[in-house]
């Protein structure tokens, strides 16, 4: 007997390759944490709430809803076989184990298309254990989920796409947005043009927010290089430098909320416990799965979609998806729309072109925790300070990330290194005057996120 | 081809290697301490953190024994505590056949100075409140308890490097033959060794090296299964174990519930992965076990490589086919505690041809089908489930 394709992730790669999917006969399985459809990027609000989708989604509000009914059409008509409310926390050569509604289950699968999606790429800064301090993924979803802002006077940092748009929604929804603190510098005029040719549109967007941020009075500053959350209990203010020479000013500015984010790294631990190959992404600056022309990873049967395996964004992650459910199609010798197929590589090629310019305007700093404090934190779940790491690493001068974790519990916590891993990466690094591409991953370990104790076990 | 000479090899830096290393080199010899990866990665480091006597067979009693009083002075041998801590060992009977078998062991390890304590129900509540019901009593081994093996092994293969041992980490051994005079020995980077003495500890690899000299041993892989809690409050005062297996779990000062029992399967090379049924199970024990944190969370579950023999004693001795080749593997799932005074056995071998320690019942030749020695019955603590072996429990 065949089994149905799985897809993990009902976000918008998710629920395009559903689709696809769906269309040929295939009833696939979609399987997503959350209680409804969309990702991240799409989450939907909880029930009783109205919002609008252009309130919640802005420009993108078509692409939401379009996806949202895509997706709520193959759930009525039964061409999907969604289980919402699911993790998926390990994964072996023929089963998925998940744990949905207090309960552990086991889901057998043939194929499987990892559409897992992405978190923001955190890297530490003195004071960001405050609370009041968030990711900018996590102020977004503040807004678009529970309807309300981090604080009355925030401030968003970091750098990535998402620093401009998350503080047009937060002005556009009525919070007060203190600053933007961008650690790039500001586009060279070359980048901008090259970037308007690749996809004017999407540039546009980008120069709209810049623009009404300006003209509604929220400072945008540019190459900072430094930046801090100070108070007692809390977030009170943020101080920043916009040099790294002593003698240059320093700012503070009075918030009870910071919101960072350095751009977006990949949930790829699924690929990591299936086994697929891995390769170091220079645009991505991380370890990702590696993926072929059509989608597919190194394994057979395994096919890796949207966030969750190159950053690429909402409008990428619809075509990957649609390109791995072609290969799908493709691999079980069944029918597909091979013009339509080809079009979409094609779309992904200019994708990756545009993405390409977009990442080198906001590339992560690279030496960010080279002059940082002994007592900085780098990771919270064990609260391990860059000190207690300078120490074992002088201990054990060549140690690699993975005896690093042993010997210092870097990464060993609630989060098993998905917050703290790139932080570590970087001053691993830096440590051992090591390019990051010379960093080893770290090994991951089931489960993919924390696993209640006390969950009924399935039945054998 | 470069040839490095050396008095020792010693091929495996786990823990009973390193402390071969660590031993032989503190009384003046070279050796060249080798690990295919690094030191205590496959089960030395990444083991339960058991360090106990209760439970062993007899025959293990005077190598527990002495390795007890060098744990007592383990910051002297590593230059850390290791997280060490004697908080007691307690072994849990869930009926009155298990709490006779527990009797039976108590009477027959006093003898070896082993001093363990019965409790009755009443006082189990008494003295561990935060345990289920349903428990029949317990043996109570008041100075065994736990370490983080993540921190001795390694810091144990360091210590040897301070003594004067060459650590060669990465450097796995391909062939090695022995000339009547020395064994000359490959690895896989190209390089030569030539040395006096050979030692094998080289845990679940370790039977390909005997093979090399014509010593089959029934060595099989096993992979034990273990996962660790989020930090809680301090709840357990006692490492516990269960009569018959399938369950064992300790707190760490942290306030990570760390357990085990039960098998995880093999991975990608040299790599092991936890095993689904297994885990259902164990999670349901635990939560019976300590029902206090049913609504706490697992954050990761591991497992590790060892090698384990049929009779779950360890090969510890001289090879019985070539002269100058000692051998300490097989520990099967019990080599954290036993592997230093393992490892000081093997460098007495070395320099003297004799064990302070008796060690017949480990000799590499009792599985032989003409030895007479086959499947040595052993005084046990009751059935052997192989749920009850795990990695240093």
């Amino acid at each position: 007997m065949t089994l149905a394709p799985v897809i993990v992730g009902a976000g918008p790669a998710g629920i395009r390759a559903a689709q696809i999917l769906a269309k040929t006969g295939l009833r696939p399985i979609v399987i997503d944490e959350a209680a409804r459809v969309g990702g991240q990027i799409y989450r939907q609000q909880p029930d009783g709430f109205s919002r609008t989708a252009r309130t919640l989604y802005g420009f993108e509000h078509r692409k939401a809803r379009a996806v949202h009914e895509t997706a709520n059409a193959l759930i009525a008509s039964r061409q999907i076989d969604f289980r919402p409310s699911t993790l998926v926390w390990d994964a072996d050569d023929h089963h998925l184990y998940v744990s949905s509604a207090g309960r552990h289950d086991s889901i057998p699968y043939d194929r499987l298309i990892l559409a897992t999606g992405a978190t923001d790429r955190v890297l530490p800064f003195n004071g960001w254990t405050l609370p009041g301090v968030y990711t900018l993924g996590g102020a977004q979803i503040a807004l678009k989920y529970q309807g309300c802002a981090i604080g009355r006077q925030v401030v968003l940092t970091g750098t990535g796409p998402l620093l401009y748009l998350v503080a047009y929604q937060y002005c556009k929804a009525g919070a007060n947005v203190a600053t933007v603190l961008d650690t790039s510098p500001f586009p060279k005029p070359t980048q901008g043009i090259r970037a308007f040719v690749a996809d004017a549109r999407l540039m546009a967007k980008g120069v709209y927010y810049m623009a009404w941020l300006r003209s509604h009075g929220v400072p945008l500053v540019h190459g900072v290089t430094a930046f801090e959350a100070s108070g007692s209990d809390r977030v009170e203010a943020i101080k920043w430098r916009q040099s790294n020479e002593a003698t240059a000013q320093q700012h503070v500015l009075p918030c009870d909320a910071i919101a960072c984010g350095f751009g977006l790294r990949s949930e790829n631990q699924l690929a990591s416990l299936l086994g697929c190959e891995f390769v170091f992404d220079e645009q991505d600056r991380a370890w990702q799965p590696r993926v072929g022309a059509d989608g597919e990873s190194s394994r057979a049967n395994i096919y890796l979609a949207g966030d969750g395996a190159r950053i690429g964004g909402a409008d990428m992650a619809e075509l990957t998806g649609q390109q791995c459910a072609y290969r799908l199609l493709q691999d079980l010798n069944l029918d597909y729309d091979a013009k339509q197929a080809k079009r979409v590589t094609k779309k992904i090629q200019r994708g990756r072109h545009t993405r390409l310019l977009i990442d080198n305007m906001f590339a992560p700093p690279v030496s960010w925790l080279d002059q940082a404090d002994d007592a900085l934190v780098v990771c919270r779940c064990e609260e391990i300070c860059v000190g207690d790491v300078r120490r074992m690493l002088h201990e054990d001068p060549r140690s690699g990330l993975n005896r690093m974790k042993a010997l210092s519990r870097v990464g060993m916590g609630r989060c098993q290194g998905r917050m703290c891993g790139a932080g570590a990466a970087m001053l691993l690094a830096h440590e051992q005057a090591l390019r990051l591409s010379g960093v080893e991953r770290l090994r991951s370990q089931p489960p993919v996120k924390p696993l209640r104790i006390g969950e009924t076990p399935c039945e054998p | 081809m470069r040839t490095l000479n050396t008095d020792v090899l010693v091929v495996g830096a786990g823990i009973v290697g390193a402390s071969a290393a660590y031993f032989l080199a503190r009384q003046g010899r070279r050796v060249l301490l080798c690990d295919a990866g690094q030191s205590g990665t496959k089960a030395s480091g990444v083991n339960f953190g058991g360090v106990r006597r209760q439970g062993r067979p007899l025959a293990q009693m005077p190598l527990a024994a002495r390795s007890h009083a060098l744990w007592g002075s383990l910051s002297a041998l590593i230059g850390i505590d290791g997280e060490y801590i004697r908080s007691g060992h307690l072994k849990i009977a869930f009926n009155e056949q298990d709490m006779r078998r527990l009797e039976a062991y108590r009477d027959t390890v006093t003898s070896c100075g082993l001093d363990l304590r019965l409790l009755d129900a009443q006082q189990v509540r008494l003295h561990y409140p935060w345990l289920g019901t349903g428990i029949a009593g317990a043996s109570l081994c008041p100075e065994d308890g736990h370490a983080n093996p993540r921190l001795v092994s390694p810091a144990l293969a360091w210590a040897a490097q301070q003594a004067g041992a060459r650590l060669m980490e990465h450097c796995r051994i391909t062939n090695s033959r022995y000339d009547g005079r020395n064994f000359l020995s490959e690895t896989a980077d190209g390089q030569r060794i030539e040395s006096r003495f050979l030692v094998n500890t080289a845990g679940a690899w370790a039977g390909a090296i005997a093979q090399i000299f014509k010593e089959p041993v029934p060595l099989t892989e096993i992979y034990p299964q273990m996962g660790v809690t989020e930090p809680l409050r301090a709840i357990m005062n006692v490492v516990v174990g269960v009569q018959g297996g399938g369950l064992y779990a300790r707190q760490v000062a942290r306030g990570n519930i760390i357990f085990g029992g039960s098998r995880a399967r093999s991975g990608e090379a040299g790599f092991a992965r936890p095993s689904h049924q297994s885990i259902s199970m164990l999670l349901t024990r635990l939560a019976g076990l300590i029902p206090d944190i049913a609504n706490a969370s697992v954050i990761r579950f591991w497992s590790g490589v060892e090698g384990a023999t049929p009779d779950l004693n360890p090969v510890l001795g001289p090879s019985a086919t070539t002269p100058g080749l000692f051998h300490g593997f097989g520990y099967s799932g019990a080599g954290f505690q036993v592997g230093f005074a393992s490892g000081e056995v093997l460098s007495q071998l070395v320099e003297t041809g004799a064990s302070a320690i008796a060690i017949d019942d480990f000799r590499i030749d009792r599985f032989a089908a003409d030895s007479g020695k086959l499947q040595t019955s052993l005084p046990h603590a009751g059935k052997r489930n192989t749920d009850e072996i795990s990695i240093s429990k």
